[in-house]
């Protein structure tokens, strides 16, 4: 079982996110829980949303304290979240953001899997906002290989209907643009 | 054909009453039960379900909607959590008493103050007494299934009793899980046409809620718990058929790994997965340890839940819910209540946590099972310890 | 006293403790709760107009063919309310005998 924490801020979609992938994840045959983190939110506040995906039927119903893979959406939430509490020491973290590996790893300290992209901008040329949910799908995708990057396909068309198009081509991009590094 | 795929709790359960073809539907939103009903507003504003979705000012007035619906022989539908459910007490009383068949989701929510949004068992259980059917989901399949059978078991002629089903608010009412859903034929095979035995009837004039004088009303409630205790056999029967239709299969005590099981975690709600977690690990490490969880809560089962704690020697129970300046947890006073005149009985350890949605993990349960194990040992005399209070 | 006749052993009290009898309440003779006094009305001043029918609480009061109004000693139980409205003041509230 892989768990999964998505950081965001509200409104930015981060639950959106971890459910695509649950719903991608289950089109596939595997088993798969997304929830946020619940509570009264403000758009813009920090918020968190979890995802576990399993090959076997999930029975922990706890929120994820240590992921195995942390995603962070916004990038001005490195400084102000412990967006790496709890990762497990061979962790993944998928970060949208335009620094390097190097000020990563300088500035925050992040040892372990690094996975970057600059989402917002991908996001912004692709579909004028810079709501990066659908597009660091495509990176999580491509860093930890969750789902095929088409098992997104019907969700994305079963939640954003005309606009689906879009969030594909951001996604498609950020699965190829997206840099690794151990 | 049955489908499966990903869906959040709610909207399963909606999907599953708008399958049951229910006729009324009167609710009132509260967080977290909201996306049931205004998702089940939706289904009947776009036609997709032939229902009168009657909107009120509060749910007293809905649950009394049900009430006036179901005796004019509706097949009525509600849904509540918390606040919304204290505010139905009184009329919670009336549904059974009058023997009026409806079905009723509890999103289990914390009862305020504090004001908490959150899960915890503290709305439901001072409702233990309604004459109400109580039933206890711990996942997303199991609530669709429940109030499918719900509607089946409170409309036997033999019963003619509410029944309602309990999932836990946001933990599985917010959840994105995979589902199997059922299809419409499977369900109409399953659940017949509302037939009901008597109903308000201008042309076969009738009186409900009538005056009881002392002379009258100890025998109306002895009539009424016969029908209760009397509806387990029916809800056996109703699960039987509902096995051989849809292939799942449901006891009023479930068993997870209790084959010589010493020590046996006890729970009710979703907890149980998570506790199921713990047991796994602790068989690894060889522990003797198993857990049942409680799926019928009313009428309680007494029966099968000695048979299902017959091998074990220490009980943890987990409540989450207090009876305060009682004993400890609703269910803690069950289960003692239960063993009082058993003169082979295991030690009973209980714990209340998870209150007000504070989490429960893995990690807590193996630690609860420990302490059992560390109490009984001891035969420590105990009413209950409160998991995770702050001291300093 | 009216006497209950619902006294069913528990089996067979109507489900919901219903009553499946429409309008049994007219059993209950509750005009033995009268202190012994009565309304009589005196026809000759009666207009049947009606208002005593209408102003009983207790809808002791019948309407006979003839268009006058017959007091009912059944449900009567003395409230003088009909002498009180009677606008031809053509009912007396007098002492019952036995």
């Amino acid at each position: 079982m892989i768990e999964v924490r998505v950081h965001g801020r509200g409104g930015q979609g981060a639950v959106t996110s971890a459910e695509l992938m649950a719903l991608a994840a289950i089109d596939e045959g595997q088993y798969a829980q997304a929830f946020p983190s619940f509570g009264p939110e403000r758009r813009g506040a920090p918020v968190v949303a979890f995802l576990r995906v399993s090959t076997s039927q999930i029975r922990i119903r706890s929120k994820v304290y240590d992921p195995d893979v942390v995603v962070v959406l916004d990038p001005t939430l490195l400084d102000i979240v412990d967006v790496a509490a709890g990762l497990k020491p061979k962790g993944l973290m998928v970060i949208n953001t335009s620094k390097s590996f190097e000020q990563l790893r300088k500035d925050y300290g992040f040892k372990g899997r690094l996975a970057v992209v600059d989402a917002t901008r991908i996001a912004l040329e692709e579909m004028k906002v810079p709501i990066t949910n659908t597009t660091m799908l495509g990176a999580l995708i491509r860093a930890a290989g969750l789902t095929r990057l088409d098992s997104m396909d019907k969700p994305l068309a079963g939640r954003f209907g005309k606009i689906a198009e879009r969030n594909k081509r951001a996604m498609q991009r950020a699965f190829d643009e997206t840099q690794i590094k151990e | 054909m049955a489908v499966r795929k990903g869906m959040e709790v709610s909207i399963a359960v909606s999907e599953a009453v708008k399958l049951a073809n229910a006729d009324v539907i009167s609710a009132y939103p509260i967080t977290p039960q909201t996306h049931i009903v205004e998702h089940l507003s939706e289904l009947v504003a776009d036609g997709e379900l032939k229902a009168a979705f009657v909107p009120v000012e509060s749910e007293h007035s809905a649950l009394s909607a049900c009430v006036g619906a179901a005796a004019a022989g509706a097949r009525a539908y509600t849904a509540t959590s918390s606040q919304g459910l204290a505010l139905m007490h009184e009329i919670m009383f009336i549904a059974s008493g009058l023997r009026l068949p409806m079905v009723m989701t509890v999103v289990n929510r914390a009862l305020s103050t504090p004001i908490n949004i959150w899960n915890d068992l503290s709305d439901i259980m001072p409702e233990r007494d309604t004459g109400w059917i109580q039933l206890f989901a711990i996942n997303g399949q199991e609530a669709v299934d429940l109030t499918l059978q719900a509607f089946r078991i409170a409309e036997d002629p033999r019963v003619l009793l509410p029944v309602l089903v309990n999932l836990d608010g946001f933990i599985l009412s917010h959840v994105i899980e995979p589902v199997e859903m059922p299809d419409q034929e499977q369900v109409d095979r399953f659940l017949p046409v509302f037939k009901p035995v008597m109903r308000l009837d201008p042309d076969q004039p009738v009186t409900y809620g009538a005056f009881g004088s002392p002379d009258v009303y100890t025998e109306v409630k002895k009539q009424l718990e016969e029908a209760l205790v009397g509806s387990q056999k029916v809800v056996a029967e109703v699960w039987k058929e509902f096995r051989s239709i849809f292939g799942r299969n449901y006891k009023p005590i479930e068993s997870y790994k209790t084959k010589g099981a010493e020590t046996l975690l006890l729970t009710l709600g979703s907890i149980s997965e998570t506790a199921m977690s713990a047991v796994d690990a602790l068989r690894e490490k060889g522990r003797k340890v198993g857990l049942i969880h409680i799926r019928l809560w009313r009428p309680f089962p007494f029966k099968e839940f000695f048979q299902a704690i017959r091998e074990a020697k220490v009980l943890a129970v987990v409540d989450r819910a207090l009876t305060p300046g009682g004993i400890g947890g609703p269910v803690g006073l069950e289960v003692k209540s239960a063993l009082f005149q058993k003169a082979d009985r295991p030690y009973v350890a209980e714990f209340v946590a998870g209150l007000g949605g504070r989490d429960l993990t893995v990690e807590l349960f193996s630690e609860m099972v420990e302490k059992a194990i560390g109490y009984a040992r001891k035969g420590k005399e105990m009413r209950y310890e409160m998991i995770g209070v702050r001291e300093k | 006293m009216a006497k209950i006749e619902a006294l069913h052993p528990w089996k067979e009290v109507p489900l919901g403790c219903a009553i499946l009898e429409a309008g049994n309440a007219r059993k209950f003779k509750t005009g033995d709760w009268r202190s012994k006094i009565r309304p009589k009305t005196d026809y000759e001043k009666c207009i049947k107009c009606g208002l005593c029918w209408i102003f009983c609480p207790d809808m002791a009061y019948g309407h006979r063919e003839d268009g006058y109004f017959d007091w009912n000693s059944d449900y009567c139980k003395g409230c003088g309310i009909c002498a009180r409205e009677c606008p031809k003041e053509a009912i007396q509230m007098i002492a019952e005998e036995e």
